[in-house]
């Protein structure tokens, strides 16, 4: 099965870690892009180039900012193939975010 | 038989509708052709083979117009005769307690759905168990499966890093359903304790798996004693005749097998302290350690109230009140008529009315008022 691993933390989440942590913290993440059951994986540029797109009347709006003004932002996504929902969970424990005041959603991706 | 045919299907609802049509055949021919052998046995044959049917004829209809085809993997026709013998069909009630209670569920809907899958419980029981419509009942435990389904919550025992965690959530699970019994809906007691016995049987070297059981017995043995009539009745002045005595020596029996086992942990430590409470004389100080034990454990208050609450019946009611006016826990009922308690055995009465009044503000049922409206016009 196919998961969307949502990955949500506070903007730099990372930055007052010492340097050992955030060395810790680039390694998981690099371990995650690197792992067999990563199909891909994105980090995002921060929420201020964010831009949202709505279509009304057949005119294209947009505004500035992200969709939702929330403290823990959307900053990374990542989608893996893993055997069930344990083994998605145990993926997103992996991603340093999660313990790190930050929320790691995982979502079944609809099969094509 | 559910927990087989989960099993096998990795579907709850075909195993559902397929647990139906077997019950609906065996009413039909059992009376005419006489009860088979193993009445089990054959009610899970029958089950699978109805379940097998439908997804053959799904699979035909599926290529007629031409759908996704239904996995070869859910039927395995080999072994149709050898799930006859009895060895054969795999127990899988263990794989199915963990399905039902993943921390991915909601909490409501892992409690219902092991009611409904493990219990064995109609909807409109569980329903009427929990207060709350039929349909609402319903419409959890559809999402709680469809969330199994769409997820791919595993049917499997978890691994063993992760095991620890997953057993601590199905004894909660338990556990919350014998305390919804334990307010007074007897028949959910007996279920949760029905459960814990299963689970018991399944894991045999878990010792909290024991304790809990060797908890929820001690407690359901004093069941009958602990109201009169509406009236709610302290353990102090509970009639141990009414005491089921031969439940007692069970949970006792469980309770040495969990610390034989090296269980240390809140439930046996839980049920020590109601064995201790069923002793003819209660030793309060013991009670006031596991009490300190079960703090440590938790870091509850409530807990540390109930240490407070030992100390006072061992006899210094002094360090109880010195306890309890550190916690911070103005807005529950037990913590007020606790206090209460203390002050009345201290004899300040004027702040003993108070503190009944506040506990009385904050008593929702009906035996809780009258027991603390009884103890005010005492004072």
């Amino acid at each position: 099965m196919q998961y969307a691993l949502l990955i949500y933390a506070e903007p730099g989440y990372g930055d007052a870690l010492p340097e050992a942590e955030r060395e810790a913290v680039v390694a998981d993440y690099s371990a995650l892009a690197d792992d067999p059951r990563t199909l891909t994986s994105a980090q995002l540029h921060p929420v201020e180039t964010a831009t949202c797109v709505r279509v009304v009347g057949g005119r294209t709006l947009m505004t500035d900012g992200p969709f939702a003004d929330t403290k823990e932002v959307l900053g990374g996504v990542s989608l893996i193939e893993a055997a069930n929902l344990d083994e998605a969970i145990e993926l997103a424990a992996h991603i340093p975010a999660a313990r790190l005041g930050g929320v790691v959603e995982v979502r079944p991706v609809v099969p094509r | 038989m559910l927990a087989t045919l989960v099993g096998f299907l990795r579907d709850f609802d075909k195993a559902e509708e397929a647990t139906q049509e077997a019950f609906a055949i065996a009413a039909q021919r059992w009376p005419v052709s006489g009860r088979p052998a193993n009445p089990g046995a054959w009610l899970t044959t029958t089950a699978r083979n109805q379940a097998i049917d439908r997804i053959r004829r799904e699979r035909v209809l599926a290529e007629k117009i031409q759908l996704l085809p239904v996995p070869e993997a859910t039927v395995d026709e080999s072994d149709d005769t050898a799930i006859f013998d009895d060895t054969v069909i795999k127990d899988e009630r263990l794989e199915l307690i963990f399905t039902c209670c993943h921390p991915a569920l909601a909490l409501d809907g892992q409690v219902a759905l092991t009611l409904r899958a493990l219990g064995g419980l109609q909807t409109a029981e569980i329903a009427r168990a929990f207060l709350v419509s039929e349909p609402t009942m319903k419409r959890r435990l559809t999402r709680a499966k469809a969330k199994i389904k769409a997820t791919g919550i595993p049917f499997a025992v978890p691994d063993a890093h992760v095991l620890p965690d997953r057993v601590d959530a199905v004894l909660a699970v338990i556990y919350l359903i014998y305390n919804e019994g334990y307010s007074g809906r007897v028949d959910l007691g007996a279920e949760a304790i029905r459960l814990g016995r299963v689970l018991a049987a399944l894991l045999p070297d878990e010792p909290e798996a024991h304790g809990l059981l060797a908890l929820m017995m001690m407690h359901h043995a004093r069941r009958r004693a602990r109201f009169d009539g509406e009236d709610l009745v302290l353990l102090d002045d509970q009639d141990r005749t009414l005491w089921d005595t031969d439940q007692i020596a069970a949970a006792r029996a469980m309770l040495d097998q969990a610390i034989a086992l090296g269980g240390r942990g809140a439930y046996v430590v839980q049920a020590a302290i109601a064995s201790l409470q069923t002793a003819d004389r209660i030793d309060w100080p013991q009670v006031a350690e596991m009490y300190r034990r079960l703090v440590e454990l938790t870091g509850s208050p409530v807990v540390e109230l109930n240490r407070a609450a030992a100390l006072a019946q061992a006899g210094d009611p002094t360090a109880a009140l010195h306890i309890v006016d550190h916690l911070d826990l103005d807005g529950y009922l037990y913590f007020h008529s606790t206090r209460a308690d203390l002050l009345r055995r201290l004899g300040r009465a004027d702040e003993a009315r108070a503190a009944y009044r506040r506990a009385l503000e904050l008593a929702t049922s009906t035996p809780e008022r009258r027991f603390l409206t009884r103890r005010l016009d005492e004072l």
